[in-house]
């Protein structure tokens, strides 16, 4: 059904409401990516499979949803209208909770969650600690609707916003509200986001185009995947409130080839809001007309950055460009365009709803707003973090992440990605702020937060990015493709125990001329993690050089494994599974590993129960 | 699969036709249209790009080039299994590569190559966005979490017997 205007949008949603409130039981299941690889699908067919088989199918829904963030604890599932929270259901659960939680009204203790704090279980989906400290502005409706249903988006006040600004908002009003906000890029650099639309309405031009920017490419950051595969019509109506107010006639969504049910959901969002007359030729009864094309990416790290993307988007090798011309002025195909971040698109109708009055008073003086983090690595709690700006960094890492598993001390946060640095313990008390994270040789990033323990070689991690980076390189620049790779044969050498002081100069010197002198982004911010560790970490690259020793028992050739006689219990397990044949011993009595087999792989440590191998 | 099939250009003809005429020939949409030929014929035969260029009217070269820089596209065909293991900055921590090289002694392949018996493919990716579940290592498009060194033995043995899953296919 097409809607011919906003009243007709209001009376719809009025009608899916009152549908819905019919008194039916809603058991929603998590069907992110993440919650895939738990096995979410089975889970949700078991659940539509036992309603039928009961006949249960007039009173309980079954519902897949977007990605609550609690990845944890996935498979999750919520039952409705109670909001009763069960943590790591399995597919074997599926007759219980029917039976006995949903028509029996009880608990199954099993399922419920633990706060390790209070010791007590936690019945209520808003009661768990994780999602309590934290503000779910856009990622709070990723867990209450089927992302393919239009229905569930419209029934929570989607597309309102879009129906404000045609029935009645003037581009520049629109503009100015977004200015009066304070919405900043949240692809990392955080660029004003109103500005940035203001210079590419008044560049001339017959056509423009706006780009949502899905490349999420930064190894460790999940967000945007988050939010295209449980909300793409947030993402949407964002992009069709920045193309109105722009002035242009033709979208793009960007996204990463990486991300199938992303780019799924996404596409079956524009045809949904086709069917509606969301998109097309005047929308809502306006003069405004728009549509969306989906672009796939096809696995280039560089094509983030926004001359790549474009030249991605016209079908050619994703190679950045000198800038200016920037694309405001001159971008696909010669047009003006403006590129925004997925986070970035989705925050422009809740600023359009609720006023920029409202979205100011949230977050620092100079970040507004909330920021979606990917909580990952060596942490309790895995998952998606959404938090006013201006929250600390072990607010999110101790009070949301619940610290560090087994009881290891935290060592760094690296944020930013590739681009970014790492925060040691000693500075994770700084507010998540575009400005402060700066100061401290890391940037905000697109939000993905690494949580590295004692076990951790920030040498290592300096190493692992330049090896990401050198891949990633599309190989312009000179400074960029050699000097990386200069830079991480230096490291490279210091994990092998080859290193020497002088190297320690040459990598801050090599650093610079990097920097300095790359065109893109990629290249600029490339030294940022050997900087940054350089900087904070300075003892372990001395550990590394001058006593040969790695602290974190990460770097293979400095490193050794021997078998502790008195924990060894024979059992053999280990010898079993070593690949080289390196350890031998009698059943029942000590074993042994000889080191000139060895090739530390690590199999034998992770093999022992008795915690008879001994590494350092 | 018993026998690889020929590649002739006869037969790449038909189907690049079907794909050219999905997209309209739009230049602007040749990474898509790479795609689909590569979904067909599950890497990019030479034959197939040649007959391309010819009908698209875009250089050989062009087509290369973008071929040759996008880690999606294979210019060499792929085994009966596809095998990724994931190298994101959280996998890493939690100890992917142990992971991998477990992998790379089990089968007696390196990351882009292909096992001698075309059983395996193996490659890496730099994150998959499953952070909370690393190592992952996904198997003809399933994803498994939290992977060891240990399990790798068991994982492979297990994929030889059970056909490929239906999780989370890519190409949609």
């Amino acid at each position: 059904m097409k809607l011919k205007n906003a009243e007709e949008l209001r009376k719809l949603r009025e009608s899916i409401k009152k549908e819905s409130s019919k008194g039916k039981k809603l058991i929603t299941v998590c069907s992110g990516t993440g919650c895939r690889a738990y096995g979410c699908e089975d889970l949700i067919s078991a659940f539509k499979q036992e309603v039928e088989k009961s006949g249960l199918k007039n009173e309980v829904e079954v519902k897949a949803t977007g990605c609550p963030g609690f990845c944890e604890r996935g498979n999750i599932v919520v039952i409705y209208p109670e909001g009763i929270f069960y943590q790591r259901v399995k597919k074997s659960h599926v007759p219980d909770i029917l039976k006995k939680t949903v028509v029996g009204k009880q608990l199954i203790d099993e399922l419920l969650f633990l706060d390790e704090e209070t010791g007590k279980k936690v019945t209520y989906e808003k009661d768990v600690p994780f999602y309590k400290k934290q503000m779910r502005l856009l990622l709070g409706a990723n867990a209450l609707i089927d992302p393919t249903k239009i229905e569930d988006y419209i029934a929570l006040g989607g597309y309102s916003a879009l129906g404000k600004v045609l029935s009645g908002m003037k581009p520049d009003e629109v503009i100015a509200e977004v200015k009066a906000a304070g919405l900043r890029g949240r692809g990392g650099a955080g660029f004003p986001t109103g500005m940035k639309w203001e210079i590419t309405r008044k560049a001339k031009g017959d056509q423009k185009f706006v780009v949502v920017n899905a490349d999420e490419g930064d190894p460790g950051a999940f967000m945007d995947r988050s939010l295209l595969e449980g909300n793409p019509h947030s993402i949407l109506e964002g992009l069709m409130i920045g193309a109105y107010a722009i002035g242009a006639s033709r979208g793009f969504v960007y996204v990463r080839n990486e991300y199938p049910l992303a780019v799924q959901n996404v596409i079956i969002a524009t045809e949904e809001a086709r069917k509606h007359g969301l998109l097309g030729k005047n929308i809502l009864g306006s003069d405004f007309s728009f549509d969306i094309d989906i672009v796939r990416g096809a696995g280039a790290f560089v094509c983030g950055e926004e001359t790549a993307l474009m030249a991605s988007i016209e079908g050619r090798r994703g190679v950045p460009r000198q800038r200016p011309p920037f694309p405001s002025d001159s971008g696909i195909l010669g047009k003006p365009t403006n590129i925004n971040n997925v986070e970035t698109w989705a925050n422009v109708p809740l600023i359009i709803e609720k006023g920029s009055g409202w979205y100011s008073k949230i977050g620092t003086k100079g970040s507004k707003g909330t920021k979606i983090f990917s909580l990952v690595g060596k942490i309790n709690n895995t998952g998606l973090v959404e938090v006013p700006m201006g929250v600390t960094l072990s607010d999110i890492v101790f009070g949301i992440g619940g610290g560090i598993p087994k009881g290891k001390e935290l060592k760094a946060i690296q944020i930013g990605g590739p681009s970014g640095g790492c925060i040691p313990k000693s500075q994770a008390n700084v507010p998540i702020d575009y400005d402060e994270l700066k100061k401290l040789g890391g940037m905000m990033g697109s939000g993905g937060l690494v949580v590295m323990d004692e076990d951790t070689c920030m040498v290592d991690v300096a190493k692992y990015f330049l090896e990401f980076l050198l891949e990633e390189s599309c190989g312009k620049c000179t400074t960029c493709r050699d000097g990386i790779e200069r830079m991480l044969e230096i490291v490279t050498r210091i994990t092998e125990g080859k290193g020497t002081m002088e190297d320690i100069d040459t990598l801050n010197e090599l650093a610079e001329v990097v920097r300095d002198a790359s065109m893109c982004g990629l290249g600029q911010t490339s030294p940022n993690p050997v900087l940054s560790t350089l900087r904070y970490f300075k003892d372990e690259y001395m550990a590394h050089i001058k006593d040969k020793k790695c602290p974190g028992k990460v770097c293979k050739a400095l490193i050794t494994y021997t078998i502790l006689d008195d924990k060894c219990t024979g059992c053999g397990a280990c010898k079993q599974r070593c690949p080289q044949g390196a350890i031998s011993g009698d059943k029942k009595k000590p074993h042994k590993i000889d080191p000139k087999k060895c090739i530390r792989c690590d199999v034998c440590y992770t093999t022992c129960k008795f915690h008879a191998i001994k590494k350092e | 699969m018993d026998k690889e099939p020929m590649i002739t250009a006869d037969k790449v003809a038909p189907v690049i036709d079907k794909v050219i005429a999905k997209y309209g020939g739009d230049r602007k949409m040749l990474i898509s249209i790479l795609f689909d030929v590569q979904h067909e014929f599950k890497y990019l035969p030479k034959e197939a790009l040649e007959y391309l260029s010819k009908k698209m009217k875009v250089p050989l070269i062009d087509l290369y080039s973008i071929a040759t820089f996008y880690k999606a596209y294979s210019l060499t065909p792929k085994g009966k299994h596809q095998l990724t293991v994931c190298l994101g900055t959280a996998c890493h921590v939690r100890g992917a590569l142990g992971v991998l090289e477990e992998i790379e002694r089990q089968l007696d392949v390196r990351p882009g190559g292909t096992t001698k018996d075309k059983e395996f493919s193996l490659s890496t990716v730099a994150c998959l966005g499953c952070c909370a579940m690393g190592p992952i290592v996904v198997m003809d498009d399933v994803y498994h979490g939290q992977v060891t060194p240990t399990a790798v033995k068991g994982l492979l043995a297990g994929v030889s017997k059970k056909a490929a899953g239906s999780q989370a296919k890519a190409g949609a």
